[in-house]
């Protein structure tokens, strides 16, 4: 027993979290469709739903901070694995909406498995890595950690659902932080663009371009060598690191045509610009753009957008929230969102580099490396600079299992962080 | 290092957003704005009302009815049942579901038409449901109702606008109702008025919440004129009538005014046919017939050599070029030989003639020679050719007259370059275009450049621009066009021996048995004979029956000019039917009815059927004389 025995919770980041949910909510109660004559409390409307899952979400938040704070790590494992059961049982009693089998049914409502394994995952991968003599140079382990990651992300693809088995790409800061090297990034960057590349102009281009490409390096390799700051380049590697790249090339192609659903080659393809369609696959875009832009300095004022009552952006009280505020707030309200983002997650990251141990300092990596992707991939798509994929934005898109599972990702180590003076191994 | 990664891409992130959003809402506001405001305002299309058609006494013979377009706008259908909406709109689902994708692809914001032209009773159980359907909705218009059952071609018939009118005029959208022919289309600019728009917010069904900023951007309709038209309707329904079972045209006109009083082309058909949800299958009816070719206004559009008639131009040209005097007499041996391979034939009337009787009794040799004479008092035929072409066109022959209707055919008048260029050794000479003399050969006319012609007669030597329009808005008009006159190259003091020549037509010669009693009337008949192409072999038809005249002689009020195709001779058709709306326009109403009994009961549909037939026939002889006489029957495609 010593100073840190009573918790201290990091009130900046409570308030950011309130101050989202508020504005999320105002937000949907925009952009919700609404049918004539209900009330804010009517829960057979979206806004009105939304405020009763924002009000169980924070009586989970207290529940979690309750909870005696040695119970995450012991039950890291559990968690996870439970978790990942709850992902497999959906291929059998798994509800289909909007052409994914991601919800399980409970009576009127629905969960989304996905949303909380996020929190699962980062809870094991947290405790892998803090483990006894683990260690990400060590290659078994960063095997077994990236099997850790990608397991539920596999599961998830098949549902199918690639946007949010995209998130757990976020894990990679995480595991930068602990010790992976930038080379990996580098190599997913280059298996996007072959990817990518192949779907564009084909495998022979890629493949040739991939040849001039490595020739080049080892040219420039065998250079270096002479100032002897590397060791000297084995031929084999180089042909090594061409075929497989080949070959990933000419496998890309079967990929994209088999494990992805039409909408999802119909959006790669528009960002190719292999498709020129304004009013199918580019509508939302489109709509999306032209309700933002509208907005201008302090935009139209709250239930005054004419796109988002009209109801031009489809989804636009779920994926697409962002443009509501675009329209009604102005570039006011989307600078303050946008900075509310950057503050909340500086303050994860400031958090976990204050941390003694090193499962709260993962799991902290984690939650900020997810909520940034979710902020990356969803603004990027409502303003129309990434393709569209389907993910929501934290604490504001409309939706009862996002908006606990965030809650809960975020809380764990809200009480993670209160008791850092005392939480040690 | 490995603190700052994440730090730094969130940075990096953040700003480029900043930045994206600083360029969207700020710097490019004005764009989107627009853009915005382009799909969140309905307009609203408010339709004049399209004026209405009078006859001349002032009768309505077209007006409107209300009829209800059910509209789609195919981005704002949500959750589209279309078993459901195929049953309440009664048709196919099939159907609905190509016009919802026919609709899309031309625009998903904009409306389009989905079933036109609902009548009243269609509408009326629609009226609440479709508000169940969010993107569709019933847009009101206003449609023609035709109080006669005649005149469709005259009058013409409104469509909706094709795609390329859509493209090329920016007054019409998609689904607008045009002037497609007649008088809809020749005064379309009159009739439509001018739309008025009409702004509203909409809301996330589409449907109109507001006025946008109070109308500020709104603008009212203009109702379109009202045209009183120069037509007579009694003399229209019955001209039709007379012509039931025919093919042919009749054209009247008054001579003081040049005001077409009757424009009749057969077959014929009821306008309301047009209109309305059986529109293309009716009109698909009228296109496919090509034989009796119902579509093809005969009275502007047919271009007959002119026969006998013509007689009576060549007689004033003779007159005024001093070739012929009254007085003096010609010979005929039963025709006139020419110098060709057989003499120009004539029958059977006594001679030698002069003026008077050449024209009643429609002598060939009579007329041959005059023309002879024209054309060969110039030094040469090119020139005396030319000089004939000069008088004959100043008849408002051989060119498109200039009348108010837009369909129509030059006819023709040969001049010498003409021959020159059938004999480019210029060996041709005045007998070499013998024909012209009597109408046949190389000329052509339509019945509409007849009537005029007969009316140019009857005014003794001008004529006004044959023309449809008398009043709009109640107000006369007063375009030049048809208010300043058209002097022929005749003298008038020639032209009173030719129309002594044409009361002797009636009194003693070829059309005396369709005198009428108390009327003075001037005519001449003809028969023309008619070879066609059939199989690429020139084959002779029944010869077709023609008529001109006008009356009374002294003040005339009407000139007419009928044709009859394959009428046999002219006072055996042409003649009586002249005669019956020449009384009908005089005197109100008929006295002969034996004469309109024989011409309602006498079918030509047999003749009609001869060249098709595939077996042999006779011409100007009927094969079967049963077939001739036939029940009255009205005009119609059902």
């Amino acid at each position: 027993m010593g100073i840190g025995d009573k918790p201290k919770f990091d009130i900046y980041i409570i308030f950011t979290y309130l101050a989202l949910i508020a504005i999320g909510w105002i937000t949907i109660y925009s952009a919700a469709p609404v049918k004539e004559y209900s009330t804010i409390f009517d829960f057979n409307e979206l806004y009105g739903k939304q405020l009763l899952w924002i009000g169980l979400a924070l009586f989970l938040g207290i529940i979690i901070c309750s909870i005696e704070v040695k119970f995450y790590e012991r039950f890291a494992s559990i968690i996870y694995v439970i978790s990942i059961l709850s992902l497999i049982g959906l291929f059998i009693a798994g509800k289909e909406i909007n052409g994914a089998k991601s919800w399980y049914s409970l009576g009127s409502m629905t969960l989304q498995p996905s949303e909380f394994a996020k929190a699962a995952t980062a809870l094991a991968v947290a405790k892998f890595l803090s483990g006894i003599n683990i260690s990400v140079k060590n290659i078994r382990d960063l095997l077994i950690v990236g099997f850790i990651i990608a397991l539920p992300a596999l599961i998830i693809i098949p549902q199918p659902d690639p946007g949010s088995a995209l998130v757990y790409g976020a894990f990679f800061f995480a595991l930068h932080r602990e010790g992976v090297s930038l080379w990996y990034l580098s190599l997913v960057l280059v298996a996007i663009g072959i990817f990518l590349g192949t779907l564009a102009i084909g495998s022979l281009w890629i493949g040739l371009i991939v040849l001039v490409v490595v020739v080049v390096l080892f040219m420039l390799s065998r250079k270096r060598n002479h100032k002897k700051r590397l060791p000297k380049p084995k031929i084999s590697h180089y042909l090594a690191a061409l075929v497989v790249c080949v070959l990933f090339s000419l496998v890309s192609k079967s990929i994209f045509d088999n494990a992805l659903a039409d909408r999802h080659r119909d959006r790669i393809n528009s960002v190719l610009g292999k498709i020129e369609d304004t009013q199918g696959v580019e509508y939302n875009i489109v709509q999306s753009k032209i309700t933002i832009g509208s907005g201008g300095w302090t935009g139209k004022g709250l239930l005054k957008g004419t796109q988002t009552q009209g109801g031009f952006v489809p989804e636009q009280e779920t994926d697409f929230i962002f443009s509501a505020i675009g329209e009604e707030w102005g570039f006011l309200g989307t600078a303050t969102v946008v900075i509310l983002f950057m503050f909340l997650i500086y303050r994860i990251i400031i958090m976990a580099e204050r941390q003694r141990n090193q499962f709260a300092r993962v799991y902290g990596y984690g939650v900020a490396g997810i909520f940034f992707f979710h902020f990356f991939i969803n603004i990027g798509m409502v303003l129309g600079l990434l393709p569209t994929v389907g993910i929501p934005l934290p604490f504001m898109s409309y939706g009862g299992s996002g908006l606990w599972g965030f809650t809960i990702l975020l809380f764990i180590f809200v009480k993670l962080d209160a008791h850092r003076m005392s939480y040690e191994h | 290092m490995r603190k700052l990664l994440l730090l730094a891409v969130v940075t990096l992130v953040g700003f480029i957003f900043l930045g994206a959003l600083f360029n969207l809402q700020v710097l490019k506001t004005d764009e989107y704005q627009i853009k915005a405001a382009l799909n969140a305002v309905k307009k609203v299309r408010d339709y004049p009302e399209r004026g209405f058609i009078y006859d001349r006494d002032g009768d309505l013979m077209v007006a409107n009815q209300v009829a209800y377009d059910v509209m789609v706008i195919p981005r704002d259908i949500r959750k589209l049942d279309t078993l459901q909406l195929s049953e309440l709109l009664k048709i196919d689902k099939q159907r609905l579901i190509d016009q919802i994708e026919k609709a899309r692809i031309w625009s998903p914001f904009r409306p389009s038409v989905v079933i036109p032209q609902l009548t009243q009773e269609e509408y009326a159980p629609l009226q609440e449901k479709l508000r169940r359907f969010p993107g569709f909705y019933i847009q009101r218009r206003s449609l023609r109702k035709y109080l006669v059952d005649h005149s469709a071609s005259v009058l013409g018939y409104i469509r909706e606008v094709n795609q390329r009118t859509v493209e090329n005029d920016p007054y019409y959208q998609q689904g607008d109702l045009a002037g497609k022919s007649g008088i809809e289309l020749q005064y379309e600019e009159l009739l439509r008025g001018r739309k008025g728009v009409k702004h509203f917010v909409r809301d996330r069904l589409g449907r109109a919440l507001e006025s946008y900023e109070n109308g500020k951007y709104d603008t009212i309709p203009k109702s379109g004129a009202d045209l009183t038209v120069t037509l007579d309707k009694d003399l229209q329904a019955y001209g039709e009538l007379l012509m039931s079972n025919k093919r042919g045209g009749i054209v009247a006109i008054e001579p003081k005014t040049g005001e077409i009083l009757s424009l009749i082309t057969a077959p014929n058909y009821d306008p309301s046919l047009l209109m309305g949800r059986d529109r293309s299958k009716n009109i698909n009816k009228l296109l496919r017939d090509t034989l009796a070719r119902p579509n093809v206004n005969r009275a502007l559009q047919a271009q007959y050599a002119p026969g006998s008639p013509f007689k009576v131009l060549n007689a004033l040209v003779g007159l005024e070029e001093g070739v012929i005097t009254t007085t003096e007499r010609l010979t005929c041996r039963h025709g006139y030989d020419y110098g060709g391979r057989k003499p120009l034939g004539c029958h059977s009337h006594k001679s030698p003639l002069a003026l008077n009787t050449g024209i009643a009794e429609s002598c060939n040799a009579y007329f041959a020679q005059v023309y002879r004479r024209i054309i060969e008092k110039a030094p040469d035929a090119h020139e005396g050719m030319d000089n004939w072409n000069r008088h004959i066109k100043s008849f408002g022959l051989g060119n498109y007259l200039g009348y108010d209707l837009p369909v129509g055919q030059p006819g023709r008048v040969p001049d010498g370059d003409y021959y020159d260029r059938w004999y480019p050794n210029h060996k041709w000479y005045a007998p070499t275009t013998i024909s012209n003399a009597i109408g046949q050969g190389e000329i052509a006319t339509t019945p509409i450049q007849l009537a005029n012609m007969t009316a140019a007669i009857a005014n003794r030597g001008y004529f006004y621009r044959p023309h449809i329009i008398k009043e709009i808005d109640g107000k006369p008009i007063d375009n030049p066009d048809y208010t300043v006159k058209n002097m022929t190259t005749v003298s008038t003091e020639h032209f009173q021996p030719v129309i002594d020549g044409m009361t002797a037509v009636y009194k003693t010669g070829t059309a005396k048995y369709a005198q009428i009693p108390d009327i003075e009337i001037c005519g001449k008949t003809g028969t023309v004979e008619n070879f066609v192409k059939i199989d690429g072999k020139r084959t002779q038809l029944t010869d077709h029956s023609v008529f001109i005249a006008f009356a009374p002689k002294d003040d005339p009020q009407i000139a007419i000019a009928v044709f009859v195709e394959n009428g046999y001779w002219g006072s055996r058709y042409a003649a009586k039917i002249a005669s019956l709306m020449i009384e009908k326009h005089i005197k109100g109403d008929i006295t002969r009815k034996d004469l309109e009994n024989y011409l309602l009961t006498r079918s030509l549909e047999y003749e009609y059927a001869k060249p098709h037939s595939g077996i042999p026939f006779e011409i100007n002889e009927p094969t079967d004389i049963n077939a001739r006489i036939q029940q009255p029957e009205q005009p119609s495609l059902n």
